[in-house]
């Protein structure tokens, strides 16, 4: 009987992973008092991450292995990015490079 | 300084007004001694004006710190054309820019063209490179250096270094100049006097005045290294928008006053970010440092607007 409750289980937990992946297709990372903020992020392939910034001060998202740059982003302005393939995603600030992030991308 | 209407003077006098932090250096016999600008005011010749360095203009800010930043530009601009003797060179030490965009570049070029301070050198800031390339730069200020950015050149027996430390960042670091730069150092130095004086001006400090803020470059100890054999060393900085000053053997560090807007003492607050003061207050915290040859010596003196 135990088994039998543990295969049902599979699949609809499986259902569900799937469901909250796609409802979450579009992440936001908030840069505020010289920080990322989430630091680390986690989601499934196919999310567009978005970057705002919050502080009165530039900032910039500079992947460092050269798979994403943005603009000067000045206060309130956004920077997007499409994270497609899986991967651990390092980036930095590059006028305050004490600012770093990571975006890892999982298989959807 | 028997001309009282000698701007040198004034904005010592100035400085002592407002309570600025402001210190003059003179070098004697090979090393540089500070001096108060109580004794700067009295006992300093004017000496001859050598150059002048203009930093941090950030052109393109328009926040609360200071929402007409090519106004104060235009005030140091107007504070240079009214010395009676003017440099024959302006340094300009980064952030020439606030976001690195063409506009930008292109209003502080038509303002410092305006500028009766000689020759016009630059290096870049972070500001000013954003895009990682810094084509916008490049575009209009890369040409003394064969789109490298760093240089040198000689001036009245002064031999002029421009380094570029703010486009090789490491994730959590300082800034850096990168080996090849390195290099180019090592050689443009080789073949020189010790007596020979040298002014070596680059964006950010080249000693870490304070690390959690990214203040310092990471492999400045390398290029000091060929530079300590010099009787007079003279390192130009800006990036922190405020005046920080040491002596380290024959070796002077300065940074200087930003034209647009004042940052926190290290530390003090979020981050290194534009730190707003009271209107009065603002002018006393913007400003210039002027380079002079005082009897074969060099002296620095720093200028606010207000």
């Amino acid at each position: 009987m135990y088994r039998f409750k543990h295969l049902l289980a599979y699949p609809i937990a499986m259902l569900l992973l799937i469901a909250s992946a796609s409802a979450s297709d579009a992440h936001t990372i908030v840069i505020k008092k010289f920080m990322f903020n989430p630091m680390d992020v986690t989601v499934p392939a196919g999310t567009d991450v978005t970057w705002e910034n919050q502080d009165g001060e530039p900032h910039t998202v500079v992947s460092l292995t050269n798979d994403f740059r943005s603009q000067a982003l000045d206060e309130k302005d956004k920077f997007s990015h499409r994270f497609d393939k899986p991967g651990t995603y390092k980036y930095i600030c590059s006028i305050h490079p004490k600012m770093v992030g990571t975006i890892t991308v999982v298989a959807k | 300084m028997s001309d009282p209407s000698n701007p040198s003077r004034r904005g010592a006098l100035q400085c002592m007004a407002f309570g600025g932090a402001g210190t003059l250096f003179t070098l004697s016999g090979g090393l540089l001694t500070p001096m108060t600008l109580v004794q700067a005011a009295t006992e300093i010749p004017s000496g001859i004006p050598l150059f002048l360095q203009i930093s941090d203009s950030h052109i393109g800010f328009n926040k609360q710190a200071n929402p007409d930043v090519a106004g104060t530009l235009k005030e140091t601009i107007a504070l240079v054309n009214a010395m009676k003797t003017r440099p024959a060179l302006t340094l300009h030490t980064g952030d020439i820019t606030h976001l690195s965009r063409a506009a930008e570049f292109d209003t502080a070029l038509g303002l410092m063209q305006e500028l009766r301070g000689g020759e016009l050198h630059t290096v870049p800031g972070e500001h000013d490179v954003t895009d990682g390339m810094g084509t916008e730069y490049f575009a209009r200020f890369g040409k003394p250096s064969d789109n490298r950015g760093y240089y040198s050149f000689d001036h009245q027996g002064v031999h002029f270094i421009g380094l570029v430390n703010v486009m090789n960042f490491k994730p959590n670091g300082l800034g850096g100049f990168g080996d090849e730069q390195l290099a180019w150092l090592r050689t443009d130095l080789a073949g020189r006097s010790s007596s020979t004086p040298i002014v070596v001006f680059a964006h950010m400090p080249m000693w870490t005045i304070y690390e959690s803020w990214g203040w310092g470059t990471g492999d400045a100890e390398q290029a000091l290294s060929y530079l300590r054999r010099f009787g007079s060393v003279t390192i130009l900085n800006g990036h922190i928008h405020q005046i920080v000053q040491k002596v380290e053997g024959n070796i002077t560090f300065h940074t200087a006053r930003s034209t647009a807007y004042p940052q926190p003492l290290a530390g003090q607050g979020d981050g290194p970010g534009p730190l707003t003061v009271p209107a009065g207050k603002l002018r006393r915290m913007l400003g210039i440092t002027d380079i002079r040859l005082v009897r074969h010596h060099l002296a620095l003196n720093d200028n606010t607007l207000a």
